[in-house]
């Protein structure tokens, strides 16, 4: 039996450059970010391209990126890393975190919010100038190379008391702000990430705008980005466009029966 | 509530039903109208009819035995003309009245199966505003960026803030179609306010009703094409419901104005050149224009938005002295420079009207005059005189003009009055075998901090394990992978709130059900060891709403709390919503991981008075319950309706609930169903 180990840095490499389009500065600012050794905070709505984003800088400053979801049970341990066991010994394998400060990765905790509390405690060295994780069960001290860069995300829209980020963890972050982009580069997004046509593009991004003038009445998001990707995916393989954007996007978006119904019988009068 | 499906038991014999009637509705039996009439009218029907109709007169009993008596008799009638369903429903429309105005218009109401059978059909097939707006309304929400409000009236027309729509619609067959009629009046209004029906001089409109009609004609062509290019699917809807076809005059006017920039002005411009006998051809949907009265909500909201608009740059840095310009209005206007989500909106409603943004619009403004939320003023006297003696004053949801009443409700806190002191012991006995049993199934639930040993992954190894395992493949056996420690958190950090009716409809039985139904589930969450609080509400009118006191958060379970509960009793009115904005803000007080607010109510929220009663009451409370769940609050509501209103889904369609139809298992099953919440 094989130690499991974490991914080689070159697995983590992205190889080809992922598709994304600048709206206002934010790979500038991120660079420098990155060269001062400062960490970031991507704020915004889901689905409008925060993933995509560190996708693309991590393949246009040709650093491994590893990526963690934060969920509700995720420890510090899950992030640093534990002991397991093999056929003769127990063997340390370091967790995403840990092994993104020993390659000198982009570190991405995606919807931080979501995960422990105790995470804080290995997130807040690491993302001052101290620049450190304590591996506090191999009494290890890693130093994060120059490379290394943490980066989380954070969705402001979710109006809940126990989703709110902690004022002492935020302000150790440069923030950039994601909004969706202006109709016109939504469009050319969406024709470019699903193979639609662009008037059809046009459409769903008119269709988007109408479910996001019903946020916080009625619906708690409109559409993203990504939802009108996927629709438009689901028509370009040929599915009917009402159909699709019933089952992207309505459905994605709300369970309330009349709500369900406002927001079909929006995309029956665009499409 | 169902029935059970057709039964294979065979039918009662006349005998037999007769016994029934008998000790049912023996009270109002007599030798002229004995229980054998009805009975005998009933032997021939199937076992499923015979079932419904002892059931309802066994409910309707309850209540009044007279009106018991009178449904019997028609019951076979009614159910071949109304269905089950349907005759469930006209039995508890006579109900409702019976309740409102007592027994003799109760019984002209059930009497009259034909009319109520009549304008059942009518319902079944066409369309009523209230159901049609409730999807039109985020429909024409998500259309424009303006908040549109709908309302009820005689004639499909526009005053640019609020679309006014028939009440009824049944035009067709199918209630689809009729849908479809209501889909595109809101639609083409909708329309009007956003292409510039009404930017015209005031001087401009026809005065002449005739005129008018056709000016809304030609109006209706000139957004057809706007609709065309930019909503092709509701366009498909147009081209359906379009019919007959105009005269000639009217196409080549069509033709004329589907110029993409064509204008109100060139609707005008065709008008004069229509010869006086062209009359439009009658489109169910095309609505009537009231200038006047459109130009005033306009010219109203046009000062508002203004004092908005400067008052948000206000609070813009700005280069020089203040002023804003050009390039700044065309950023606004073109969206590129992203200001906040209401100030967006608010261009868009400016550029809506004036089509761009005036230069004198981009002057911040000084504080003076300007009401801070932008809103419509308020209007008729809120709650405020109450705001003395410590009531807390809240808003309240007005659905018809979907915004709220500011400070509306005066609420104040009370203590219950203790009751019996012997009620929480007599329950305790009473229910002493189940209790038994409800304890250990709540024991189980009660979970600490455990470090779990032997399991497949944690935090550490386990050392006893891995020995074990050691050994175990030393002795030619497989190695285990069990072999960690987890620390697994069963930390129960919960606050729950219960808030029990306390209105005059819960007297009687459903009254000591909840009374027993919360000793019960105190002795539970006491084994439990969860923070909980339970509160009563009750009230006359927006300016009278209570919640009683019966324990707070901070009090221990003990032998004053017990006779508080049992001094639960049944008082006024069921206005749910200031209670429930109460209460999530006690709850959201607490600190705790999950916050869980439970309420336990008979039906239909209800107020004497202000129009609280029905829709009014339901949009509310819905509204209310939508607040609490943003503000990080899992509302949970359990309601014992015999009659499983309809309104149940729309009600609590945002929040989970439950309905308890056997009121007589409530005392278990609300113990049951918060051991199931939170499981």
């Amino acid at each position: 039996m094989n130690a499991p180990r974490a991914p080689e840095a070159a697995a983590l490499m992205i190889e080809r450059e992922p598709f994304y389009r600048p709206l206002h500065g934010e790979v500038e600012l991120f660079e420098a970010a990155w060269r001062n050794r400062v960490p970031v905070l991507l704020k915004g709505p889901t689905g409008c391209g925060k993933t995509r984003f560190m996708e693309h800088m991590a393949w246009r400053l040709k650093r491994p990126l590893v990526t963690v979801s934060c969920h509700d049970d995720l420890t510090a341990a899950d992030l640093v890393g534990r002991y397991l066991v093999t056929a003769n010994e127990t063997v340390w394998v370091d967790g995403p975190m840990a092994h993104a400060v020993r390659i000198g990765a982009l570190l991405y905790l995606d919807e931080i919010v979501e995960a422990r509390k105790d995470t804080t405690v290995v997130i807040h060295p690491l993302a001052d100038d101290r620049r450190t994780l304590f591996i506090e069960k191999r009494g290890e001290v890693l130093k994060a190379p120059p490379e290394f860069m943490l980066a989380i995300s954070y969705n402001p829209g979710y109006q809940s008391v126990l989703k709110e980020l902690k004022h002492s963890t935020r302000q150790r972050f440069v923030a950039i702000d994601f909004d969706y982009p202006t109709p016109e580069v939504e469009a050319g997004i969406v024709a470019r990430e699903s193979g639609v046509d662009a008037e059809i593009a046009a459409r769903l991004v008119r269709l988007a705008h109408m479910t996001r003038n019903l946020k916080g009445n009625g619906l708690d998001e409109g559409a993203s980005t990504r939802l009108l990707v996927h629709a438009g995916k689901l028509m370009a393989q040929g599915v009917a466009p009402r159909a699709a954007c019933q089952g992207a996007i309505a459905l994605a978006l709300t369970d309330e029966r009349e709500m369900l119904a406002a927001v079909n019988e929006l995309v029956s009068a665009v499409f | 509530m169902s029935w059970s499906a057709p039964s294979s038991e065979p039918p009662h014999s006349a005998a037999q039903l007769e016994e029934r009637f008998e000790e049912l509705i023996g009270a109002v039996l007599s030798s002229r109208r004995s229980a054998a009439g009805i009975a005998q009218a009933l032997a021939d029907a199937p076992r499923a009819l015979q079932d419904f109709a002892l059931r309802w007169v066994a409910v309707t009993a309850k209540s009044s035995p007279e009106l018991a008596y009178q449904f019997a008799a028609l019951a076979p009638r009614a159910v071949a003309e109304l269905g089950t369903a349907g005759a469930e429903r006209w039995l508890l429309a006579a109900m409702d009245v019976y309740d409102r105005e007592g027994l003799y218009r109760a019984s002209a109401e059930l009497k009259d199966l034909g009319a109520y059978a009549e304008r059942a059909r009518e319902r079944g097939r066409g369309i009523a505003f209230e159901d049609a707006a409730r999807v039109l309304g985020p429909f024409v929400s998500g259309l424009s960026g303006r908040r549109l409000r709908l309302e009820a009236s005689d004639a499909a027309w526009t005053d640019t803030s609020t679309l006014y729509l028939p009440t009824h619609v049944s035009l067709f067959e199918a209630r689809e179609d009729n849908f479809r009629v209501y889909k595109l009046a809101a639609a083409f209004l909708w329309a009007q306010a956003r292409f510039g029906t009404f930017n015209l001089e005031p001087a401009a409109y026809p005065r002449e009703a005739r005129e008018r009609a056709r000016l809304a004609f030609l109006e209706t062509l000139r957004l057809a094409a706007r609709l065309e290019r930019e909503l092709p699917g509701l366009y498909r809807d147009y081209l359906a419901l379009a019919q007959p076809a105009p005269g000639a005059e009217f196409v080549a006017a069509a033709a004329r104005l589907a110029a993409p920039d064509a204008l109100a002005a060139d609707s005008l411009a065709e008008l004069a050149r229509l010869p006086a006998s062209a009359e439009p051809p009658r489109w169910p949907f095309v609505g009537l224009i009231d200038p006047e009265r459109a130009l005033g909500v306009r010219a109203e909201r046009i000062e508002r938005e203004k004092a908005a608009l400067q008052r948000a740059l206000a609070s813009l840095p700005s280069d020089e002295g203040g002023e804003f310009d050009r390039d700044t209005a065309r950023l606004l206007e073109g969206g590129a420079f992203a200001p906040a989500p209401d100030v967006a909106s608010l261009v868009e409603s400016i550029v809506q009207d004036l089509g761009e943004i005036p230069q004198d619009y981009l002057r911040p403004a000084s504080d003076a005059g300007y009401r801070a939320d932008g809103s419509e003023p308020a209007d008729a006297q809120p709650a405020e005189d109450g705001a003395d003696d410590g009531a807390r004053l809240y808003d309240e949801w007005d659905f018809r003009r979907q915004h709220y009443r500011r400070r509306w409700c005066a609420l104040r806190e009370r203590d219950v009055q203790p009751g019996d002191p012997t009620f929480a012991p007599r329950t305790l006995e009473r229910y002493r075998a189940q209790l038994r049993a409800l304890r250990r199934s709540f024991e189980a639930l009660r979970g600490e901090d455990k470090r779990l040993r032997g399991e497949p992954y944690g935090d550490d190894i386990d050392l006893d394990a891995l020995v074990r395992a050691r050994a175990e493949l030393a002795a030619g056996g497989e190695l285990s992978e069990r072999t960690f420690v987890r620390r697994a958190r069963h930390e129960r950090d919960m606050a729950v709130l219960f808030t029990v009716d306390m209105s005059g409809s819960t007297k009687g039985w459903i009254n000591d059900c909840e009374r027993e139904a919360l000793v019960l589930l105190c002795e539970a969450l006491e084994v439990l060891g969860d923070r909980y609080a339970i509160y009563g509400f009750s009230g006359i009118t927006h300016k009278r709403c209570e919640v009683y006191r019966v324990k707070r958060f901070d009090e221990p379970y003990d032998a004053r709390v017990r006779e508080r509960i049992a001094g639960i009793q049944p008082l006024d009115y069921t206005r749910m919503g200031p209670a429930i904005r109460h209460l999530t803000g006690i709850l959201a007080g607490v600190e705790a991981r999950t916050r869980l607010l439970v309420t336990l109510s008979d039906g239909k929220p209800d107020d004497f008075s202000d129009g609280y009663r029905g829709e009014y009451g339901i949009e509310d409370t819905r509204q209310a319950l939508i607040e609490a769940k943003r503000a990080g609050i899992h509302p949970f509501c359990i309601t014992i309706d015999r009659e499983a209103g309809e309104y149940l889904p729309r009600m609590y369609g945002a929040v989970n609930y439950t309905v308890v139809s056997d009121v007589a298992r409530l005392p278990l099953k609300l113990a049951e169903l918060y051991r199931r919440l939170t499981a």
